[in-house]
């Protein structure tokens, strides 16, 4: 099987799985920001992908888009190790047009599935999971309350830094992930290379923008958010 | 007015591919700073065998920038900081400062292992060439020029590819040891002509087995490649490639 045995094949799995996990997180984006405008609205779309098939089954897909992506991640990193051989340079310039997030996707990659264990712990376990194991514990929001999630989760300022951190890395995966993923798609040239580049720099700017902000803004304006009486948002 | 410098030159010797290898330095005085790389190594040589020791050994050839022979990574740069498009043999010695250090080593890459110190063996391009970079579709007669006509931007763009002299910077230059802009150059140059297409998705699905059988890495599109070519081919080319193997690949 060519997506298996040849290495543009590999590259093709993960510009693919690439490129759905991008349309998800644009997704998942849209649907963060309604939180800065409605708790209700927000817990309403945490209802509907909660303990449903279709969430459920949607979740399954979703998990074996990443597992696809990091095990062939895996492989291809192997696979350049030793075609690079074992004998280092003693003196590499990286010249300028060399963006140092190219060099650096799996690097990037182990921050992000860090970041992804914590926020599947925060926001999967406590949620989806807990909602099918009806295993809530008292004194804790409702599992369909994320709204809630949010808010207990960027009331410690630990977890607000290691989100920053976890945005940013994604942010800077995806300024080389886009535009490469098409450029191994073969969608590119002369001219489409630039236009990539362009729009991807711009999309991952706006979807991270987004989790960014919403991050933030729990983490210092969490009343307001929530509507307390007298609480007003300063943007 | 040419002037001289004094340089260190710090280089590698190794005996042959399984050796380990290691650093050795000269220090070279009075240098006129437009002697080329080249002839500054052959000097150094003359001082080595007067002092009874081993001479240096790389690879070189024309020395006119067109062989693409000579394949020395100079201070962290395949090919060293020449002007844009150039080879070893077009590096001058006014590029360095005087009293400098220059570090030069060879490719390095499992694809092209070392024969000794920095000459390395790049069959494996050949090999790829072999694969499938020509094309043996029946001619016939000479054709009249303008039997078939191509447009000038096609041509052109089958030119610059073709102009890829395989001297292998993009795989030293690769963090992944990926030697896709050599292949892809050469898949391009015939997949932009009607004389090619013929055997279009055949040839790209050989040269690239072979380049993967033959170790290569895979292509992450760092544009290292790129940035170190002598002869500027571009990740264009790359791409062209990608849309070649799948086409042909979803064809089969």
């Amino acid at each position: 099987m060519w997506l298996f045995n040849s290495s543009v094949g590999r590259k093709v799995v993960m510009s693919v799985t690439g490129v759905a996990l991008v349309l998800f997180l644009t997704f998942h984006a849209c649907m963060n920001v309604v939180a800065l405008f409605s708790k209700e609205a927000y817990n309403q779309i945490c209802e509907l992908l909660g303990a449903n098939w279709y969430a459920i089954v949607a979740t399954l897909g979703l998990a074996a888009l990443v597992a696809i992506h990091i095990i062939y991640a895996l492989i291809l990193t192997l696979q350049n190790r030793k075609a690079r051989g074992n004998n280092k340079y003693e003196i590499t310039d990286k010249p300028e047009k060399v963006e140092w997030a190219s060099q650096n996707m799996f690097v990037l990659g182990i921050i992000i599935c860090l970041g992804l264990l914590l926020h599947l712990k925060h926001f999967w376990y406590n949620m989806m999971f807990t909602e099918i194991m009806g295993s809530h514990v008292a004194n804790t929001p409702m599992p369909t309350d994320g709204f809630g999630w949010i808010v207990v989760t960027f009331s410690n300022p630990i977890y607000t830094v290691l989100y920053v951190i976890w945005i940013v890395a994604i942010w800077l995966h995806l300024t080389h992930g886009m535009w490469s993923s098409m450029q191994t798609l073969g969608w590119s040239g002369h001219v489409w290379f630039k236009r990539w580049r362009v729009i991807g720099n711009i999309w991952a700017t706006i979807i991270m923008g987004a989790f960014l902000i919403v991050a933030l803004a729990f983490t210092f304006y969490p009343d307001a958010l929530g509507h307390l009486p007298g609480k007003v948002l300063p943007f | 007015m040419a002037k001289n410098i004094s340089v260190t030159v710090k280089f590698w010797k190794q005996n042959g591919p399984k050796d380990a290898g290691h650093f050795e330095s000269e220090v070279m005085k009075d240098i006129p700073d437009d002697t080329s790389f080249l002839e500054m190594l052959d000097i150094m040589n003359e001082q080595l065998i007067n002092q009874g020791k081993e001479p240096f050994v790389f690879d070189h050839d024309c020395r006119e920038g067109i062989c693409g022979m000579c394949s020395l990574y100079i201070n962290g740069t395949p090919h060293g900081k020449t002007e844009r498009g150039a080879t070893t043999c077009q590096l001058y010695m006014r590029k360095f400062k005087d009293g400098e250090t220059i570090t030069v080593e060879p490719w390095r890459s499992a694809g092209f292992p070392v024969i000794k110190d920095c000459m390395v063996d790049r069959t494996a391009f050949d090999k790829i060439m072999q694969a499938g970079g020509y094309t043996t579709v029946r001619t016939g007669a000479p054709q009249d020029a303008n039997a078939i006509l191509i447009p000038k931007e096609d041509a052109d763009e089958a030119m610059d590819c073709a102009s890829c002299i395989g001297c292998g910077a993009c795989v030293a230059a690769c963090k992944n040891g990926s030697a896709m802009l050599f292949v892809s150059s050469k898949v391009s140059q015939l997949a932009l002509l009607p004389q090619g297409r013929i055997e279009a998705a055949k040839r790209v699905k050989r040269m690239v087995a072979k380049m993967d059988e033959l170790g290569f890495g895979n292509c992450t599109n760092t544009r290292a490649c790129e940035a170190v070519c002598p002869k500027c081919e571009t990740i264009t080319n790359i791409a062209r490639l990608n849309r070649e193997f799948i086409k042909a690949k979803l064809a089969d």
